[in-house]
């Protein structure tokens, strides 16, 4: 994937309701693909989980690779009611992370505002038959009438796949959770709320280890959250949180217990000719991801996508403009509450383009190498398999191109907010608020 | 933080350099957008979703427009011995344009001193103020000064009240603006009940929830002070059970 040649992107499938009134409860809050790329899961605002599973490749329709179906359905968090506070949370599913296969099992952790959960998902094709002691219905048959001795063996059936909750993780976070992040031990995982950083093990429910905590002594002087974190791919000590202001820090967990203190600390001078009331706003971080390599980071603010390299404090190496043509509008989008929109944005499996989400149901990437930037539309317009999505562009101002759109009938209630790319191939799944699409490229 | 100076010539792009008096005619106007801001960031930070616990991210960062807001004013010098009420309210009832709040700073450093405006009605006509669609403002069901339709009696009561809270953050010095985080780990819609308490003459339309505490609101008059001991006092009942 990338070099010379764009990549051409293709419609592949939508799944979700068609209708344009949308239920709350399947507003989509989260997408993650396996580490295979074979599972590609989701979450809700209604706490549900759906995962959806590629088939195998058709050896001779070659023409797409494997379509991703439903293979497990569950309900992973109820609503719950904090008696002392007086207040409910949301069993809106925040994040879901996959920890990597080690038997036929699937394991995957998601949460909410409060409990981190450790899902199983196993399948089961076969089952036993011909008990001894048990009717086929189950009920256990008089031991009087036993004359002969039989063992169940186990016949084929319908595969099923069940979800079993293995572990909750519960009462560690006063606060919200945003991340969860599973460590390159594949043991431990850490969750970040809006003010605190803990440690858990995976087998461990009873306790977790607090490595981050910026809470002020006096709550009246509090002026940055954290907003995201993420353990580094590689390197089992090292993680980052960002925050609010629009720094990253950089810790190690050799250093000391609690990480207060950054190894590196990783901002960007302001540009005094941008200065705003809303520059701060705009400089929250909403995403920070790893590249694969582990060598770069990916942060996600309000207009722009900045890569900063590891060994580099000061300044990010590239910044990618999304939709700069808002900068003239951060007074409406502050008043509709826009601007707090909490973007994600995703690599692809080689590092060299960069994707995130726009209003309008758009979504850009961005080339690393060529330098070439492409804006896309998530819409069911362009419903059919295999056609090649036509690039859109936004008119900032002054004369409007044909099929170019003006600022000012984007559409800022369609926004892309979670997208995901699988981590071996060009596929990608996009969320718009209540629907899936996932996009392939072009195959010849 | 702020180039205080560059904020007010570039406010008026046609006469870009003329000094302090060409820009006269629109500095009104960004004092009027700045304090809109305010009022709206204030709006903001109350309206309060009952059954969820607000999004503490959102809030730190309103609050902090908030402080920048209020700290630009200080040193324009804006508010001191005024009265509030008069800072030509009169476009409040229709959002005003993002354009010059937004505009980017261009020009040298100007050390234009900016004149005190007073707070009388404004002279002359209002420069040209384009307006943002209202009916995107969340609001609450009972009180809403936006609409133009809007019955007077709550809509005057709601921007009397907003005077009191504009008042108390700019005669108390900078740790009002703190006392906004008071109590924000214990309970997190205190921060309701602190502003409740201060809009002594709105209806607990704003946070219905809270009907218990904003019927104990202290007459008018009383410092703010006096409703923040009372609300401390309410919170530890609260949080010791």
């Amino acid at each position: 994937a990338g070099g010379g040649n764009d990549i051409q992107w293709c419609f592949s499938q939508v799944k979700g309701a068609v209708d344009d009134d949308v239920a709350e409860a399947d507003i989509i809050s989260t997408v993650e693909f396996n580490h295979s790329g074979e599972l590609l899961a989701t979450g809700d605002k209604g706490g549900r989980v759906v995962i959806f599973q590629q088939e195998q490749e058709n050896k001779i329709q070659s023409h797409s690779r494997g379509e991703y179906n439903v293979y497990s359905t569950f309900q992973s968090h109820e609503p719950e009611f904090d008696y002392l506070k007086s207040l409910e949370i949301e069993e809106k599913i925040n994040k879901i992370r996959w920890l990597p296969q080690k038997n036929a099992a699937q394991f995957l952790l998601s949460t909410n505002d409060k409990t981190i959960k450790l899902w199983k998902i196993s399948e089961r094709d076969k089952r036993p038959e011909g008990y001894n002691l048990k009717e086929e219905d189950g009920r256990y048959r008089d031991p009087t009438t036993v004359t002969t001795l039989r063992v169940p063996v186990f016949r084929p059936m319908d595969l099923m796949v069940e979800a079993s909750p293995r572990r909750i993780f519960a009462n560690a976070h006063t606060y919200h959770i945003n991340s969860i992040s599973i460590n390159s031990d594949y043991e431990t995982y850490l969750s970040a709320d809006d003010l605190r950083i803990n440690l858990w093990h995976l087998e461990i429910t009873d306790r977790s280890f607090n490595i981050v905590d910026i809470k002020p002594a006096n709550m009246e002087e509090l002026t940055e959250v954290i907003t995201a974190a993420e353990f580094h791919p590689n390197s089992c000590n090292t993680f980052v949180y960002s925050s609010s202001k629009g720094t990253i820090r950089l810790c190690d967990m050799r250093a000391s217990a609690l990480c207060d203190r950054h190894s590196k600390l990783f901002e960007e001078p302001e540009d005094p000719s941008n200065r705003s009331f809303f520059s701060e706003i705009i400089s929250s971080i909403s995403d920070v991801k790893f590249s694969h390599s582990g060598r770069y980071m990916m942060t996600r603010d309000y207009l722009s996508v900045k890569i900063w390299d590891l060994n580099m404090e000061n300044r990010p190496v590239e910044t990618y403009q999304v939709h700069e043509y808002l900068r003239s509008k951060l007074c409406s989008l502050y008043e509709n509450d826009c601007i707090f929109d909490k973007f994600e944005c995703c690599w692809n499996g080689s590092d060299s383009v960069v994707m995130t989400g726009s209003y309008n149901n758009f979504f850009r990437m961005f080339d690393r190498n060529t330098k070439r930037d492409i804006t896309l539309e998530a819409s069911r317009e362009n419903n059919k398999p295999r056609t090649v999505l036509k690039p859109r562009k936004v008119c900032a101002s002054g004369k409007r191109k044909k099929d170019e759109i003006s600022v000012d009938s984007l559409d800022f209630n369609k926004k892309i907010l979670h997208t995901a790319w699988h981590p071996k191939e060009n596929i990608i799944a996009v969320a718009t608020t209540n629907n899936l699409y996932i996009f392939q490229d072009k195959v010849n | 933080m702020f180039a205080r100076g560059l904020k007010r010539k570039c406010v008026d792009q046609e006469d870009d350099g003329e000094g302090a008096l060409a820009g006269f005619g629109t500095i009104p106007s960004y004092s009027l957008q700045r304090q809109s801001l305010l009022d709206m960031s204030l709006v903001k930070l109350q309206l309060c979703h009952m059954l969820v616990e607000p999004n503490l991210c959102r809030s730190v960062l309103i609050a902090n427009t908030v402080r920048q807001i209020q700290e630009e004013m200080t040193r324009d010098g804006v508010g001191q011995g005024a009265a509030p009420q008069s800072t030509g309210r009169a476009p409040l009832d229709r959002l005003v344009s993002t354009e010059i709040l937004c505009r980017t700073v261009r020009g040298p450093e100007a050390g234009c001193p900016v004149p005190d405006l007073g707070d009388g009605p404004l002279q002359g006509p209002l420069p040209e103020i384009c307006t943002v669609d209202a009916a995107e403002v969340p609001r609450s069901p009972q009180s809403n000064p936006w609409e133009m339709d809007s019955p007077r009696e709550s809509r005057g009561s709601f921007q009397k009240s907003l005077d009191q809270i504009f008042e108390t953050l700019e005669h108390k010095n900078h740790s009002s603006m703190e006392d906004l985080f008071s109590d924000m780990d214990s309970s997190y819609y205190d921060l309701d009940t602190v502003l409740t308490g201060m809009m002594t003459s709105a209806k607990p339309g704003l946070c219905d929830g809270l009907e218990g505490f904003a019927a104990a609101a202290p007459p008018p008059g009383s410092t703010c002070k006096s409703d923040l001991a009372e609300v401390d006092h309410v919170v530890e009942i609260l949080v010791e059970t």
